[in-house]
């Protein structure tokens, strides 16, 4: 324990949590600028969502008759959560104090935590859209969650840690060993980051067609900062997903140490890694379409199938040998 | 340990049996006090049911007393039958669930006496209310006490009985007699196998007092029936599936003060009997004993949940959820079999800590939660989800007592519930130590069914809360909700504020807890609390660590800094600083009027729909001839078809064959007498 408590370490920590809300609407910006590009569009600039972000916390905020005061608390209850789960996963470099706080287990608690929260202020207004948009999301959440512990398990078995740090660092000094557990997991937890961050085929973030939106139809009567903090909130969600994927799975150029260096190299690692993944998620979004909402109860399973594949053959292949 | 050795010189073992006993006079008391108010009903209030509370305490100084101390009294009492005197032991494990009983107990000690106060002009008997509250306590203390296997079932049934008066306090409806008569067969049938799984200790101890259970040299034949009988009572009364039928029954139609103790507490004393019983009185575990337990607990956790999604009562809903928990309690308890039938102590001590912190969590949520459900049936006599909405705003303090419920039960940090199953999920990680590949993938399975239904119970509760608090009343007399007298706010917020502490301070409650393992399996959790109170460590420091103070910290600086930041800071110029109030958007239709919220039902649909298959759901739209239409909707547990008709028509079958003896003729009856006589002398001899 004593290692995580160094001044310098919690001086990194807050530092590379401070870098994950400023990143956040960069990767948004990038997703949609790759995804206008292979639609034969020029598209917004990539730093639109931070004019966004600025234009709706200038604005005045409003809320309705009919709501108690959780609607008000909501907002910052969600961002919190969201950006303290994100703050656990190693994004530049590894052993974090925060990591030791929290483990995956905890990430996990916490994004649900956020959910609840989201899916309350959604029931808050007491519309009709508000209540759909909950119990969907509340739908797939309870079928993602489960994928997404089985996923993270397979990564603390082969690790004997559930601190994202360990598994990071165990994953580096096991150099490169192709392991089925590993590719499971990764299809589980690429599934469950689709339906967990509302992209295409589960959801649609730009949509505001009545019947199809699930996210947004939450959001729905939140304006002003309000309405900033929870879509930042779900800018931070999609950049903790990819950092965790690229992080945990190819965790090649991530910092080991506190120097300049290995934080430089560490910074320019994961916005290389990012930029690929989100460019594949653009593709894959351009090359879908949205399914029915009784759809993703399969496309569920199948995450939660290959995440308990990925751990079944860990402990079946894998310890023994 | 600095508080331990401060306290051992003042206060010992025999302070807490003292303390135990106090309680249990005190229990008996409010009982017989509670037979003067058919004369003078302010008896229950201000009387009886106070005294309830101060049971609680006693129990609760007596349990934790007997935590901190660690060691083991026992009493024999001039009690019983001449050649069978009755045992008292106080130990580490009595101790936990007596704090658990108290803990509960005070909560309703402080909400009782607003609650009670509704039913001093109704027709309903006041003297059987406190009478049989009272002899429920005791009959709940005394199991926890009773170290011999005549006492323990004279308290078993002292406990059953009262329990059952009280289901059927209400009993001028036919569903609330039929739901107390199906709790009374089934929790005689339970007695039965439990009392059975003593015989066949005794018959190897030669005698009913658990130190001689223990001793018994069993064979590994009988070990396992014990156990299987033993199962099988204890899980019939913790409601496990397939046995819960009555529970969901039964527990709604009680007095929602009585609920709390039913589920909150007496599911905890069924875990309690399973666990003396069958990790301290057997003892030599065998592997397929964790398996099964296992897979019970995984069945009854995952079918609880969905059952309780299924529901619109919310009493019933809670009570479905008890099924639920107690399933994720033997989920632990059967991890910890498993581990210590593989010779790995400290791993099977995990679990079985983990077990219990969630007994004791189970008993805080669910015990609030059923006291959060008591306050709105009293605030607005609805029990029905599909007439509620908006209560956040008419009861404010239940709405926040309650929330912290939802929140705890959904299992979200940093809340108790969180704990708990964190230490569970610790427990079944460490699954690759196991030599066995078969235990090895099915502990994975297990734990996959542990965190569906963790996810899935906080989809019930979002529905719980949303469609209950927030929103739009659905009803006129929900609207006109009344927030509630302040002794009822006061139980829901001793049992809030405690969720939320052993939520924060997990490493000082594991502390307490240790000492039950290191009595009963001879090992603990050093590690736990190894590096301080801020870091909670259940294995190694390498392997996993969670500080719940600082994630509260945490949460609440980064939050409120946001806040202040955001409402201050930034939006300075008058024009955005203050929010606006206005009708809701709703995408620019006409304004929404309750009727279009989403109810309970609608929320679960899509749960319904993907799920469906385990359940038998009848749903229909038919169209009336005024041109309106009508949804009807009834969901019925499959097991009732699969298991309980079946039984039921056989046995009715083979009375209707028994009757045939039953001539009318005398001389026919000696005959059978006799023949019975000399077939029992023949087997004798």
């Amino acid at each position: 324990m004593g290692n995580f408590l160094t001044g310098s370490g919690w001086g990194i920590a807050a530092l590379q949590s401070l870098l994950y809300i400023a990143l956040a609407p960069l990767l948004v910006g990038w997703l949609r600028k790759v995804k206008a590009r292979l639609q034969n569009r020029r598209g917004p600039s990539l730093l639109q969502p931070y004019r966004d972000l600025y234009k709706l916390l200038a604005k005045e905020a409003r809320v309705a008759h009919t709501t108690s005061p959780l609607f008000r608390a909501a907002p910052y209850i969600v961002f919190t959560a969201t950006w303290m789960a994100a703050a656990t996963v190693p994004l530049l470099v590894v052993d974090l104090p925060t990591a030791a706080i929290a483990d995956i287990i905890v990430l996990v608690g916490l994004l649900a935590l956020a959910r609840v929260f989201l899916a309350l202020a959604g029931m808050d207004v007491g519309t009709a859209f508000g209540g759909m948009g909950a119990s969907r999301e509340m739908l797939i959440g309870a079928l993602a969650e489960p994928a997404m512990l089985m996923a993270v398990f397979t990564l603390a078995m082969t690790a004997h840690s559930t601190n994202l740090s360990s598994v990071i660092d165990h994953h580096l000094s096991d150099g490169f060993v192709l392991r089925p557990s590993y590719l499971f997991a990764l299809g589980g937890l690429v599934l469950v980051a689709i339906a967990e961050t509302g992209r295409i085929p589960v959801d649609n973030p730009t949509t505001h067609l009545e019947l199809t939106m699930v996210h947004e139809a939450m959001l729905l009567e939140y304006s002003g900062r309000h309405l900033a903090l929870m879509e930042w909130a779900a800018q931070l969600k999609l950049l903790l997903y990819g950092t965790l994927i690229v992080n945990v799975f190819f965790p090649w150029g991530i910092g080991q140490g506190l120097s300049p260096a290995a934080l430089g190299l560490g910074l320019a690692a994961v916005v290389g890694k990012l930029a690929v993944l989100a460019a594949a998620l653009a593709v894959g979004e351009t090359v879908l379409a949205k399914m029915r909402l009784f759809r993703a109860p399969a496309f569920l399973n199948l995450a939660l199938l290959l995440s308990l594949l990925g751990l079944l053959s860990h402990v079946i292949l894998e310890v023994g040998a | 340990m600095s508080l331990t050795t401060l306290l051992t010189p003042t206060l010992s073992m025999d302070t807490a049996l003292h303390l135990a006993g106090l309680a249990v006079v005190l229990a008996l008391l409010s009982s017989v006090v509670s037979l003067a108010a058919k004369r003078a009903p302010w008896v229950l209030r201000r009387v009886a049911t106070p005294l309830l509370g101060c049971v609680g305490l006693a129990a609760l100084a007596a349990g934790v007393l007997a935590l901190l101390v660690g060691e083991v009294v026992t009493v024999t009492l001039p009690l019983g039958l001449p050649w069978l005197p009755w045992h008292i032991r106080l130990d580490a494990l009595s101790g936990f669930f007596l704090a658990v009983i108290g803990v509960v107990t005070c909560a309703v000690g402080l909400y009782g006496p607003s609650y009670v106060r509704g039913f001093e002009h109704g027709k309903d008997s006041l003297t059987a209310l406190g009478g049989f509250s009272g002899l429920f306590l005791t009959g709940m203390l005394l199991v926890v006490l009773a170290d011999d296997a005549f006492l323990f079932m004279v308290a078993w049934e002292l406990m059953s009985l009262s329990s059952y008066f009280l289901v059927a306090f209400h009993h001028e409806h036919a569903e609330n007699r039929r739901a107390a008569f199906l709790y009374l067969l089934m929790a005689h049938v339970g007695g039965l196998m439990i009392l059975l799984a003593y015989g066949v200790l005794a018959a190897f101890g030669d005698s009913f007092a658990f130190v001689d259970l223990r001793a018994a040299p069993v064979p590994t034949v009988w070990a396992g029936v014990a156990f299987a009988l033993a199962f099988m009572g204890f899980g019939m009364k913790a409601g496990l599936v397939p046995l819960h039928a009555w529970l969901p029954e039964a527990h709604p139609v009680a007095p929602s003060h009585i609920s709390a103790l039913m589920s909150g507490v007496m599911l905890k004393v069924a875990v309690y009997g399973f666990i003396r019983v069958c990790f301290d009185l057997i003892g030599q575990i065998q592997w397929q004993w964790g398996v099964v337990v296992l897979a019970i607990g995984c069945l009854s956790a995952l079918f609880g949940v969905l059952s309780a999604l299924m529901q619109t009562d919310l009493k019933r809903l809670l009570a479905y959820s008890s099924v639920e928990n107690l399933g994720i309690i033997f989920i632990a308890l059967g991890l910890s079999l498993v581990f210590l039938s593989a010779d790995f102590t400290e791993l099977g001590a995990l679990a079985f800590v983990a077990a219990l912190y969630h007994c004791l969590n189970h008993a805080l949520f669910k015990g609030l939660l059923f006291l959060g459900a008591g306050a709105i049936l009293h605030g607005t006599r609805e029990r029905d989800l599909d007439q509620m909405g908006g209560l956040l705003r008419r009861m404010p303090w239940t709405g926040l007592f309650f929330l912290v419920g939802v929140l705890s039960i959904s299992a979200l940090p940093p809340f108790n519930g969180f704990v708990s199953e964190w230490l569970t999920f610790q427990a079944a990680l460490q699954a690759w130590q196991l030599d066995s590949g078969v235990l090895r993938s099915l502990i994975p399975i297990a734990s996959a069914v542990l965190a569906l239904t963790g996810a899935l119970v906080a989809v019930t509760f979002v529905k719980v809360y949303g469609i209950a608090f927030l929103g739009q009343a659905r009803s006129r007399h929900v609207r006109r909700a009344h927030r509630g007298p302040w002794g009822m706010l006061a139980g829901q917020g001793l049992l809030a504020v405690l969720c939320l502490a052993l939520g924060v301070l997990p490493t000082w409650v594991i502390g307490l807890i240790d000492a039950v393992p290191r009595q009963v399996l001879g090992d603990g959790l050093p590690q736990a609390g190894a590096y301080g109170w801020l870091w909670l460590t259940p294995v190694s420091p390498q392997t996993a660590s969670y500080s719940g103070p600082l994630v509260v910290l945490m949460l609440a600086g980064i939050g409120l800094t946001a806040f202040w930041g955001l409402n201050h800071l930034w939006a300075k110029g008058a024009a955005v600083r203050w929010v606006r109030r206005g009708d809701a958007w709703d995408c620019g239709f006409a304004p929404p009027s309750p009727r279009m919220q989403y109810t309970a039902t609608s929320f679960a649909q899509p749960i319904r729909r993907v799920f469906g298959l385990l359940f038998q759901i009848e749903e229909s739209v038919t169209t009336q001839e005024d041109g309106s239409t009508r949804h009807r909707l009834r969901i019925r547990d499959r097991f009732w078809g699969l298991l309980y008709l079946p039984i039921a028509r056989a046995v009715e079958s083979s009375a209707r064959r028994v009757v045939r003896l039953q001539s009318g003729n005398v001389r026919v009856y000696l005959g059978w007498t006799l023949a019975t006589l000399v077939g029992l002398l023949w087997i004798i001899t």
